[in-house]
């Protein structure tokens, strides 16, 4: 049978052609090495150079890796172990393992707080960056800063206590007159919150710290990575909001709000990170009342969060200058108030657009938190730097230990990216 | 066609009433000594060449842009800067654009219930009840749960006259609805339009569609540099136009 009516014009199929596999050489490992790594003699010669590169990391690495010690309780343990052949100690990690996650000085017995806090994070941030879940999560999530605060520095139960009635009563205020005019809402919020902390702070006995259920920790024994997840955390979480609130005050009509914010990122953006904690260790003191001892911690994350929300303010001036201005007036020609505009139609989009840049700063901003080594606070770098390289038994092994920080740092960055180019997925809707 | 027309009902009530409204940008004057009064129920068609100020004129109406001089009453609300009246007339006009100006990152139904629901604190509910009767009224309820960048021009700016409609508007303004459009969708859309105009919507129409102003409008308003050059009944106008620069106007559009 034909395939076609040789006698008529029209072609009318009336035979399938049989399905066939396709020939040996297009198909599997063969093909996919002929088409992305031999298919010019350029992209040849270029394969067979980078294959030669990888060896040459690779060989000296791979057995420094494998043949590593994991356990011994010194340098020259190691070494004796080793008995002159490649290897790394990485028995070094091993050892001082509850150094480089909590510092030197936090006390050992009380390891299950912050871990217990840590894994607490997780399930507090769900419902922030995975929308899909109930929203009734989120009722953890506030509450998670408080619980946090409590497991690691311990001490009274009343100091959380009374910052979450702070805030819940700052917000009923915030809440009863906002509908009035934002300002009142806004500063009638926070007058009530530092009033009740106020009335709060006198009614608290002077002892109860002492006798409290969960030991006190004071915030200079806390250390190692604990500490950079703290700053890391904490600084992200204020500085999206602080930056947005930015870069919506720099657009305003408001000559003086819009003055006032353009000289803060100005000024914030040309002043550089080491600084600002120089003047947090020993300046930001002559600020605050003489008696007040507002620690070391608050002083660096209050540094460390208005320099990223001035860089996150930028990003989202780009995002919002990106939408239309049809999208403002569709709100405004709707009734939309200012907020109401802001919140269910500028700031989805802009914020959207600003995705990236924004986990651009929050990779960033979590790494600059080893810089808070330089004032002499024991995160990670701190503690690899003064406690662990100093000490006699392991005077020495620079490799293991950096390339250890690198890794950690690197894993949680790295997720953090993933995270992001998932979420730019999930929020494409506008198909273009 | 005429006939078409006076069977819609005009009333005597007023709507709207601007009366020696000026406006400049900057020190350019846009908008000259503007004496406009508008019944309840009627069609107005505003037309003139480009940069006349006929988009200025009628985002004047809304807020969307500020008049300098003179005064707007809408429904009796005198426009001020005063933000409580602003966002009142707002809620009572509706306003279509010419590139539809749908919220991308929200479903054609979130973009209908979204003022209802926060303007006017309609239950969600009732608010998709009534999302979805305008939607059928601009026979599109089986797009609701897309996204606006998956419609057509044409079903887009039929779901943006839904979504203003959803607000209840007293006085609907358009701004070139359909010049974004390919031919064949603007019909779909100058169906919608006309619909609404049998129902009694009182209408301001900037548009150069010149059937749709025939048969529908009751006043077509020519502008020219900033100030209304002639007002006419379409008939009127378009048969025996008076001034010079209408003429010009009108045999440049109608001439090919
Ligand atoms: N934001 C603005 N700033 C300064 N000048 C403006 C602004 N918007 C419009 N104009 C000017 O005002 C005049 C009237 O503009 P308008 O948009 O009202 O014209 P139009 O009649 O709607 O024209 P078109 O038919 O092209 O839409 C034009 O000369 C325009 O250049
Ligand atoms: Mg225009």
């Amino acid at each position: 049978m034909s395939d076609t009516h040789a006698q008529t014009v029209a072609f009318v199929r009336e035979t399938e052609i049989p399905e066939a596999a396709p020939p040996y050489a297009a198909t599997g490992p063969v093909k996919w090495m002929r088409e992305n790594l031999f298919a010019t003699p350029a992209n040849a010669l270029l394969t067979v150079v980078a294959a030669y590169a990888i060896y040459l990391i690779l060989a000296p690495t791979l057995p420094w890796i494998l043949n590593g010690v994991w356990t011994a309780n010194s340098l020259a343990e190691c070494r004796e172990i080793l008995q002159g052949a490649t290897g790394a100690c990485f028995a070094v990690l091993t050892e001082r393992w509850p150094q480089l996650l909590f510092g030197f000085k936090y006390p050992s017995e009380l390891y299950w707080r912050p871990s217990l806090a840590f894994v607490l994070l997780f399930v507090a941030v769900a419902p922030v960056l995975f929308f899909d879940l109930p929203r009734k999560l989120l009722i953890f999530t506030g509450l998670f800063p408080f619980i946090a605060y409590y497991l690691i520095w311990g001490g009274t139960i009343f100091v959380p206590i009374l910052a979450l009635v702070g805030c819940l009563g700052g917000y009923a205020v915030y809440q009863r007159f906002v509908t009035g005019s934002f300002a009142a809402g806004f500063f009638g919020g926070i007058a009530a919150a530092l009033l009740i902390w106020y009335i709060g702070g006198l009614l608290i006995p002077d002892g109860a710290s002492e006798n409290a259920m969960l030991t006190p920790v004071p915030s200079r024994d806390l250390g190692g990575f604990m500490l950079n997840m703290m700053l890391g955390v904490t600084c992200v979480s204020l500085s999206i909001p602080i930056g947005i609130a930015l870069a919506l005050g720099r657009q305003s009509s408001m000559p003086l709000i819009k003055v006032v914010c353009v000289v803060f990122i100005e000024f914030i953006r040309g002043v550089p990170l080491i600084t600002l904690l120089f003047v947090a260790s020993v300046m930001l003191a002559y600020f605050f009342p003489p008696d007040s001892t507002v620690d070391l911690f608050l002083r660096v994350v209050i540094m460390i969060t208005m320099f990223s929300a001035a860089y996150i303010a930028e990003v989202i001036r780009g995002g919002l200058a990106a939408l239309p201005k049809g999208q403002y007036e569709a709100a405004d020609s709707l009734g939309l108030d200012y907020p109401q505009a802001m919140r269910l139609i500028i700031l989805p989009q802009a914020l959207k657009i600003s995705i990236p840049g924004i986990v651009n700063v929050a990779v960033g901003l979590f790494k600059d938190t080893v810089l808070v080594s330089v004032i002499s606070m024991f995160d990670l770098l701190g503690m690899i730097r003064g406690p662990i390289l100093a000490s006699t038994e392991w005077n020495g092994v620079y490799w293991e230990l950096l390339g250890f920080a690198s890794l950690l740092f690197f894993v949680v960055c790295y997720g953090i990216s993933q995270y992001s180019q998932w979420l730019e997925r999930r929020l494409a809707t506008d198909h273009r | 066609m005429a006939e078409h027309a006076t069977q819609m009902q005009v009333s005597d009530e007023i709507a709207i009433t601007i009366s020696k409204m000026n406006k400049w940008y900057g020190t350019f004057h846009v908008l000259r000594d503007i004496d406009l009064t508008v019944n309840r129920g009627e069609r107005i068609v505003i037309c003139g060449p480009s940069g006349s100020g006929k988009s200025t004129l009628i985002r004047c109406i809304n807020a969307l842009e500020e008049h300098q001089q003179g005064s707007i009453e809408v429904d009796g609300t005198l426009l001020s800067s005063d933000l409580k009246n602003i966002d009142k007339i707002r809620s009572e006009v509706g306003m279509c654009f010419q590139h539809f100006n749908l919220f991308p990152h929200l479903t054609i139904l979130e973009n209908c219930t979204l003022a209802p629901i926060w303007v006017r604190k309609t239950p969600k509910k009732e608010a998709e009840e009534t999302a979805m009767h305008f939607l059928e009224k601009v026979k599109i309820p089986d797009q609701a749960m897309k996204y606006p960048g998956q419609l057509s021009g044409g079903q887009q700016q039929r779901v943006a006259i839904a979504r203003s409609l959803c607000m209840r508007p007293r006085i609907m303004l358009f701004d070139e609805p359909t010049s974004a459009l390919d031919p064949e969708m603007i019909k779909e859309v100058l169906d919608t339009m006309i619909e609404l105009a049998e129902e009694g919507m009182t209408m301001l129409c900037v548009t150069h569609e010149m059937g749709f102003a025939r048969q529908v409008a009751n006043r077509v308003i020519f502008m020219d540099a900033g100030q209304i050059v002639e007002q006419n009944e379409p008939e009127a106008f378009f048969n025996n136009p008076q001034s010079p620069r209408t003429q010009l106007f009108l045999s440049q559009i109608l001439g090919h």
